[in-house]
């Protein structure tokens, strides 16, 4: 089985991120970058397919700037075994969106006949969330979006929902899979994998050389930081409390 | 020196130009040179990212358990044997990751910003272990002896100083008798780092006490021989996760082939294995300053005083610079000497510097950094307290402060003769 992971190159999830001068945009500048950390748990679980000899190969995919070729290299170093760089300086956070990404990814999946997709459930710095569902639909395979836990046996997903896990069975491969945070826990990159990644292949294609179409179905329109937040208030009563939440929360 | 009455000209400025230090000539031959981390390549990159995050995820958060404790991190250390890091430099056939010194000093920082006796323990394992078995063992040793430890597996200890002799290295009374098939042993090491989980020692010991250093070999000891024993652990001040005790030895026999190089080689080989713990001891400095600066940076930004932030504040300011400054001066000599070291040059000056200049950075560091804090500095409710205590012994191991000037003093003076 060849398993085809998506790992984006996103601020770090550390990082106090500050708005550009502009208000169109993060300032990126001198910012640390890394890989998203749910594409750190796709690629983790693709691995630990290989691993357990379910599949035969694991090819890792990211969409940036020249730097993205990192972000392959440290899935190289948990244990893909080659990278497909996709080369663009749309900037991947607002620039290109999820319709767009799906899109490519739909391309190199043509390509390369994946029997299964792995995502994460959406990156850290557009948080939109839609590329794994719009990939499938693309690629008119099943979804299983927000995997806890994947059954490749059995073939079924424990999703993540708002109420709880739910259980639900995929027909067949290739499907798509996103992955939630508690699918598994990713490995630290060994220092002899490092060196090994070196040797691993990365190809390099052009993302306008696709013949996809890149326009955002979004204009960002303002970028601005979340209102500070203001202290709370002591009630004295259980009734004033009430009291407050019914009239000027309007939450009840 | 000029001749007197002698205009300066061509051939005497070229004589003058190869008194240039060694070190100028890197650029010459084309060896790029890192100072920051965002210059390094790829692997050293990951490398430090990974250690980073290992340290900040598995070491950090236990660390002053560890030191209150004075629990050895077991669980840690298999971890630092699975990631490859505990035999950084040692080629891959013999079980290493076949990296150099350079990723070696950038791991050890890391590492020891997490936890500085976790780095303790890796630094003993890779340099004053791992290091003279790998340069002067035979393959036969290699296999048994280098093997199981580049893996993290089994722990290996370096038995120099005595009770009687620290820096005095050459003064070693510690005996070795021959017998033909075997030496025989006896004598007792202290200060040993590693020593309570050590399943083999490097035990320098002499075999002709009337050639002084020249009659000193070295020799692998496996710590389960008849007739070797440990003293009590040491309670030390600081790095408290790790184990410091005295090696014992009454009549313990170990055969011939187990003599690590050439008989009366093993001074040579104690003082060129320091040199290269000195660019490991140097990166566990470097990470207690760090984690110093980290905790003070922060404090810091957070605590207010007099209406604002005492960031805010000329005389925290100044403190924080000072820290940086110490901390980035130690390390760009810290990879200096590592560079020289990869590059096959000769380092010995360069690695003096740097552990002296790292290990005055981390004390300086520690110290400010509980000034900073005040009352919270003092208290292990913040790790200002322990990185304190722990970075006192970086000025005291491995060639104190002073052994180090003597080092520098000494190869600068060549330069000149």
């Amino acid at each position: 089985m060849r398993v085809l992971v998506g790992v984006k190159r996103v601020v770090d999830y550390a990082v106090k991120v500050r708005v550009a001068a502009d208000k169109k945009a993060v300032d990126l500048s001198n910012v640390k970058m890394s890989m998203n950390p749910f594409c750190e748990i796709a690629v983790e679980e693709a691995v630990r397919l290989k691993e357990s000899k379910a599949a035969t190969e694991v090819v890792a995919v990211s969409i940036g700037p020249k730097q993205a070729q990192e972000t392959i290299r440290t899935a190289l170093a948990m244990g893909a075994d080659r990278g497909i760089h996709v080369q663009t300086d749309l900037r991947t956070d607002q620039e290109l969106d999820s319709k767009a990404v799906a899109s490519i990814l739909s391309k190199i999946c043509a390509d390369e006949s994946p029997d299964c997709v792995i995502l994460g459930k959406q990156s850290i710095d557009g948080d939109f969330g839609c590329t794994g569902s719009m990939l499938a639909s693309l690629m008119s395979v099943p979804q299983c979006t927000f995997a806890a836990n994947i059954d490749f046996e059995k073939k079924t997903v424990e999703r993540e929902t708002d109420a709880g896990t739910e259980v639900v069975a995929f027909p067949s491969l290739p499907a798509v899979f996103t992955a939630d945070l508690r699918l598994n826990e990713p490995r630290y990159a060994t220092l002899p994998n490092i060196m090994k990644a070196k040797k691993k292949k990365i190809a390099t294609l052009s993302a306008s050389d696709l013949g996809v179409d890149l326009s955002s179905g979004n204009e960002v329109l303002e970028v601005f930081e979340p209102p500070d937040r203001e202290a709370g208030v002591f009630v004295e009563t259980v009734d004033e409390l009430v009291g407050k939440l019914k009239d000027e929360a309007g939450v009840i | 020196r000029m001749p007197e009455g002698k205009k300066l000209n061509k051939k005497m400025l070229s004589r003058l130009i190869s008194r240039v230090p060694r070190a100028a000539q890197t650029a010459r031959s084309g060896l790029r040179a890192y100072t920051t981390h965002e210059q390094l390549p790829d692997e050293h990159q990951m490398i430090y990212e990974m250690c980073r995050k290992f340290a900040d995820e598995e070491l950090a958060p236990n660390a002053g358990e560890w030191d209150k404790k004075h629990e050895y991190p077991a669980a840690a250390v298999s971890q630092l044997g699975q990631l490859g890091l505990m035999g950084i430099s040692v080629e891959d056939k013999w079980g290493g990751a076949g990296l150099d010194y350079l990723a070696y000093a950038i791991a050890m920082e890391e590492v020891s910003r997490g936890c500085a006796s976790t780095g303790v323990i890796m630094s003993v394992q890779n340099s004053l272990y791992g290091g003279p078995v790998d340069k002067f063992g035979t393959d036969a040793q290699k296999e048994e002896f280098l093997i199981p430890y580049t893996t993290g597996d089994k722990i290996g200890c370096f038995g120099l100083s005595e009770p009687g002799n620290g820096s005095d290295a050459g003064a070693a009374s510690t005996t070795a008798v021959s017998d033909g098939d075997n030496f025989i042993l006896n004598g007792t090491k202290a200060w040993i780092t590693n020593a309570h989980d050590a399943s083999t020692a490097i035990v320098f010991a002499t075999t002709d006490k009337d050639l002084k250093h020249k009659g000193i070999s070295a020799f692998i000891v496996p710590t389960d021989s008849p007739g070797f024993s440990l003293g009590a652990k040491e309670d030390k001040l600081g790095i408290c996760a790790s184990s410091t005790g005295n090696l014992i030895m009454e009549d313990v026999s170990v055969p011939a082939s187990n003599m690590l190089g050439e008989p009366g080689m093993g001074f040579k080989i104690a003082m060129m294995t320091l040199d290269a713990g000195r660019i490991g001891i140097a990166g566990q400095a470097l990470g207690i300053a760090s984690a110093s600066i980290d905790c003070a940076a922060n404090y810091a930004l957070e605590r207010k005083a007099f209406g604002a932030p005492i960031s805010k504040l000329q005389m925290i300011q100044d403190k924080l610079a000072k820290m940086a400054l110490a901390r980035d001066s130690a390390r760009l000599l810290t990879w200096r000497a590592a560079m020289l070291k990869d590059s096959g040059k000769s380092y010995t000056k360069e690695a003096a510097m740097a552990k002296l200049a790292a290990s005055e950075a981390a004390t300086m560091c520690a110290h400010q950094a509980i000034q900073v804090l005040g009352g919270m500095g003092y208290v292990s409710d913040m790790p200002a307290e322990r990185h304190y205590r722990d970075a006192r012994i970086t000025e005291i191991y491995e060639g104190t402060s002073e052994v180090q000037h003597l080092v520098i003093a000494g190869n600068l003076l060549k330069e000149y003769q």
